[in-house]
């Protein structure tokens, strides 16, 4: 069946959800505005500037190229979930002292980004995280202490 | 921006799907990776999207009678990563890895890759290049399009309204297969400026059958006939020469650019496809 409104259930960070979206809502509006979870930023809405990218379960997808209506039964974590979990901790520490942000707005997609090239152990070189953030814009940092961050962590990591 | 209303629907089945197409001013939501962009930005309004992403069966990667078949919804992520597209159809692997970025090779799919068929993207000249075939199912029953009859025009196929392309079969590579790819983007990731997706047989020092498959200069595709034919000469300054591509300017680069670093992309894929990469 077609329809403009759905119910959808879901998972967010954890907790169950049940909410009534229009069919055209993407999944950041979704997060931002239902949920409240304003962490997921908002930049070019059309894929380009990484801005928007949470998981989806368990891989990263942009936000605003999905909409809430496809996320029924889906399992979706947040840079405030990974946040709380302390799963990124260490990742948010380096980018902190390594003034890996400046004004913040691309650092939720970074860590999340830099978290699932770092999880599945593809931080081999500085080239392969160049390319696995390609897709993430920060218009603050110039990326060097982006990439800095990720490489050390990449290192404290693999040293455990 | 936010897209103009829609409705939703969820199909279970191909024939769900293709009755739902029938009925309404309907798009197929595969990834969404290009769709939902351009609803985002408003330069399309469908009334209806039908999300296929539920439907079974569309998203194998496996080897069938001498050919590697890969379905309508596999991921590029998943085709990035089978083993079985790393062996047998190795100019697909070496592609893969330009398409966009990973977030976006999570969800987007192979068959909406060949289905949107923008002229700079990498599938729809490797297919090309590697004369694969396109299976679709529709209101009269499915039928299979050869690649070379495959892409029609800008942003447009021999896919009908209500077909559904359901897969896309690829010769699997031999051992006396070459294979040659390359690219230029601004940012990695991005779609090409040019391209050039490459299959030739080795023939002792000499190349045979070359299929030279340029993306990114034109509506569709192109295959560069006459460079071909030159190249089997075995003379790449011919090639080159023989190129007769009519790119237009665009936002990324004039004419003049492209036509220069097309011959620029032929003389890396020819010493790829000799084996003396540099
Ligand atoms: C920032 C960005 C960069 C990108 N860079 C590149 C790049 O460098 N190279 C590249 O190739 N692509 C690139 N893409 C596009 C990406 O590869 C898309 O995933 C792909 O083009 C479309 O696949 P999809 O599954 O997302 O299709 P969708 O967006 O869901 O659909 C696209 C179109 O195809 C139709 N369609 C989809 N599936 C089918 C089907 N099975 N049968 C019939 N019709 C169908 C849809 O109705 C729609 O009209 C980029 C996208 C973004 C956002
Ligand atoms: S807001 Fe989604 S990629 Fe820019
Ligand atoms: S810190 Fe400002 S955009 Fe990256």
């Amino acid at each position: 069946m077609s329809a403009h409104v759905l119910d959808i259930v879901l998972s967010v960070n954890g907790d169950a959800v049940h909410e009534r979206v229009d069919a055209r809502k993407t999944l950041v509006d979704f997060l931002r505005d239902d949920l409240g979870l304003t962490g997921s930023h908002v930049g070019c809405e059309h894929g380009v500037c990484g801005a928007c990218t949470v998981r989806v379960n368990g891989e990263i997808v942009r936000g605003c190229l999905m909409l809430a209506a496809q996320c029924d039964g889906a399992k979706i974590e947040t840079i405030e979930g990974v946040s709380d979990s302390g799963a990124v901790a260490d990742l948010q520490d380096a980018f902190e002292k390594r003034n890996a942000l400046q004004c913040g707005f691309c650092t939720p997609g970074m860590i999340l980004t830099a978290q699932e090239l770092l999880t599945n152990g593809g931080a081999t070189d500085r080239d392969t995280i160049r390319e696995h953030i390609s897709g993430n814009y920060c218009r603050c940092t110039g990326y060097h202490a982006i990439v800095d961050a990720i490489e050390a962590i990449a290192q404290t990591r693999g040293n455990k | 921006m936010k897209p103009a209303p829609f409705a939703y629907a969820k199909a279970r089945s191909l024939d769900e799907a293709i009755a739902l197409m029938g009925e309404n001013d309907a798009r197929l939501l595969a990834g969404g990776q290009s769709l939902i962009a351009t609803l985002n930005m408003r330069l399309s309004a469908p009334e209806l999207l039908i999300d296929i992403n539920g439907i079974g069966g569309l998203d194998g990667i496996a080897l069938k009678d001498g050919m590697v078949e890969i379905g309508a919804l596999a991921r590029h992520a998943a085709v990035e990563r089978s083993d079985t597209v790393a062996k047998h159809a190795p100019l697909i692997a070496r592609a893969m890895p330009h398409i966009a970025h990973p977030a976006i090779r999570n969800r987007g799919t192979f068959g909406g890759s060949i289905a949107f068929a923008d002229p700079a993207a990498e599938l729809p000249a490797c297919l090309l290049a590697l004369g694969g075939e396109i299976d679709a199912i529709g209101p009269k029953g499915k039928r299979t399009i050869e690649a070379d009859d495959f892409f029609k025009g800008l942003f447009e196929t021999a896919l009908g309204p209500q077909d559904v392309l359901t897969a896309v079969r690829v010769p699997t590579a031999t051992n006396g297969m070459r294979f040659g790819f390359a690219e230029l983007a601004r940012r990695h990731g991005d779609y090409a400026i040019v391209g050039l997706a490459a299959a030739a047989k080795a023939d002792g020092k000499k190349l045979g059958d070359v299929r030279l498959a340029f993306f990114g200069v034109g509506e569709t595709p192109i295959r560069a006939n006459k460079a071909e034919a030159a190249l089997a000469q075995g003379n790449v300054d011919n090639a080159v020469a023989a190129l007769d591509l009519d790119p237009s300017d665009d936002a990324q680069a004039t004419a003049a650019v492209k036509k220069h670093l097309a011959g620029v992309l032929l003389r890396r894929v020819t010493a790829q496809l000799l084996g003396r990469e540099q």
